[in-house]
């Protein structure tokens, strides 16, 4: 597939987001205290990368004015259901931090907060798994690899912030998860990168055609140059640039992150959660960039030959 | 927003309003959708003979022609006299070549949507623009509520959906909903324009749930088979396989000197 840039940045801000305002909630509900106008930043962080997220999935969209239509079908549709979930989420943190600016302390609103986070992570995630036919996407990992890369990513920040505003026992609680869970979350995304690698696909070109030889060759792809099949399902990269985003993304969206959280622990401070996050944030992007594009879409067997 | 409450109380019973007039009102006049997983009584479909399919693109031509100018147009083609033209359209031809050499078949191979009987790109869209007819099985978009966020054409393994790039809308075969059905024109010509174009007869036109019709007996008789059957999205659409034609009174193949 070619990788959307507006679906990645969305996927990836708003997957950080998610994991900032789990971490606070959780850390609400742990009995830590959180002074009110620390919990009112972290807040409005959460909510303008979801804002920001937002506005790069309508980029997405070809008849943006429209995009309210999209609520209609829930019913049937992951997509509808992620785009009544992300505004609900939004809305509830706006209602947290109101709360929170009015004195109200309830666990209530944390709480609910970490069920939409759920829920959003859930319908962005099975947006792509319920494609039964695109295998890469298609499998449970994708839903783990959704959750655990937003939740790291989202600790990750909640320590960079919490040290910044000398948060110090936020830190000596989310500094411990945001290692461990970097470390998940890389274990299971090379998970889901060796499942991708050993994926036989269940079409082929005879399967496509129903031509019954065992030598098929396509002689012409029905135009001279090319159409949205061409455009819209190949990433159009080489083999080897795929490899290096895909060592890329290991690096700076995994290792490096933990690498640097296990010395923010170790005396780091500030500087060590800081780079984490400027670290981390660029090699998630290129991480979704890899999820969109390794994935192979069946169509793509009738488009092997450009003449 | 009027449009968002009258769609949120009229539900189902939504119908697309195409340029040429579309004459069959739906019989149970409540429901135009399908429901997924339902079971229609009629499905309309093309049924695409291999064996007589010369590759000579006038099914690609005459369905660019007509659905331009239709109730699914304008179809936009983009710098068509440059060095990289692009265009949406509904129906491509392309050509394989099966088996080695001298042994070599050349396969003319037409490829447009399958109108599924489930269709995989239908529950995917989040507003309800892409739906399946409950009259006859015919698989549409309506443009009017299309956001163009392409999730539908991710859904579909066989690349049958085009995005418009000028309107910004995905588009797709409506097997000429707008001609057949249209009662000014002669009986004969209430066909996809495809069906009509084909110089050779190599696209049937008909109810595949009717066990009498010219597509049924020929997929019955000749073999029809879907594509991709792996993903159980039964195409209503079949393809009729190659045949190599026996030579009368050869009998070296049984063998005899």
């Amino acid at each position: 597939m070619k990788p959307a840039f507006s679906v990645v940045v969305f996927t990836t801000i708003a997957g950080a987001a998610q994991g900032l305002v789990v971490t606070l909630a959780l850390a609400l509900l742990a009995g830590l205290p959180l002074p009110q106008g620390f919990m009112s930043l972290a807040l409005i962080v959460a909510v303008v990368m979801l804002l920001i997220g937002l506005g790069a999935s309508f980029g997405h969209l070809g008849r943006p004015e429209r995009a309210w239509r999209a609520a209609m079908m829930w019913r049937t549709s992951w997509l509808s259901r992620e785009v009544i979930v992300l505004p609900a989420f939004i809305g509830i943190n706006v209602l947290w931090w109101l709360a929170l600016r009015s004195g109200i302390d309830t666990p209530l609103l944390p709480l609910i907060a970490i069920l939409f986070a759920a829920l959003l992570w859930y319908c962005t995630a099975m947006i792509y798994a319920c494609l039964r036919f695109i295998e890469e996407w298609a499998q449970p990992l994708t839903l783990v690899n959704f959750v655990l890369i937003g939740l790291s990513s989202g600790l990750v920040l909640t320590c960079a912030l919490g040290s910044l505003a000398g948060e110090v026992r936020l830190v000596q609680l989310a500094g411990p998860c945001a290692l461990a869970v970097t470390l998940a979350a890389w274990a299971t995304r090379m998970l889901s990168l060796r499942h991708n690698a050993t994926l036989k696909h269940k079409s082929t070109l005879q399967s496509a055609t129903g031509i019954k030889s065992g030598n098929i060759v396509q002689k012409s792809m029905g135009m001279s140059a090319g159409s949205f099949n061409t455009r819209e399902f190949f990433h159009g990269r080489t083999l080897l640039a795929l490899k290096q985003v895909k060592l890329l993304f290991i690096m700076l969206g995994f290792v490096l992150p933990a690498a640097l959280a296990l010395w923010g622990l170790a005396g780091g401070g500030t500087l060590a959660w800081v780079l984490a996050v400027l670290v981390q944030a660029p090699g998630l992007l290129a991480e979704r960039w890899f999820f969109f594009a390794q994935a192979k879409h069946p169509q793509n067997l009738y488009y092997q030959v450009v003449s | 927003m009027i449009h968002w409450l009258q769609d949120l109380i009229k539900r189902n019973a939504v119908a697309e309003a195409p340029a040429r007039a579309v004459t069959t009102p739906p019989k149970t006049a409540t429901r135009v959708r399908a429901e997924p997983g339902e079971t229609l009584a009629k499905q309309l479909a093309l049924v695409i003979d291999l064996n007589v399919c010369v590759g000579c693109h006038a099914c690609v031509t005459s369905c660019k022609q007509w659905n331009t100018s239709g109730s699914a147009g304008p179809l936009v083609d983009e710098h068509a006299y440059g060095a990289d033209p692009t265009g949406t359209f509904f129906n491509r031809v392309q050509t394989y070549e099966a088996g080695s050499f001298p042994g070599t078949e050349t396969i003319h191979f037409p490829k447009s949507c399958l109108h599924c009987e489930d269709p995989p790109c239908v529950p995917v869209c989040p507003t309800g623009a892409s739906y399946k007819r409950k009259e006859d099985g015919i698989v549409l978009v309506d443009y009017d509520k299309c956001i163009g966020c392409k999730y539908c054409a991710w859904a579909c393994p066989y690349g049958a959906r085009e995005i418009d790039e000028e309107r910004q809308v995905m588009t797709k075969c409506t097997l000429c909903v707008d001609r057949i059905y249209d009662e000014r024109l002669p009986k004969e010509d209430r066909r996809p324009a495809c069906v009509m174009a084909c110089p050779t007869g190599a696209r049937l036109f008909g109810d595949v749930k009717d066990p009498n019709s010219d597509v049924s007996i020929a997929i019955r008789e000749r073999g029809g088979y879907s594509l991709m059957p792996e993903w159980e999205t039964n195409p209503a659409n079949q393809y009729l396989p190659r045949r190599i034609t026996e030579v009368a009174g050869d009998t070296r193949a049984k063998g005899e000197p």
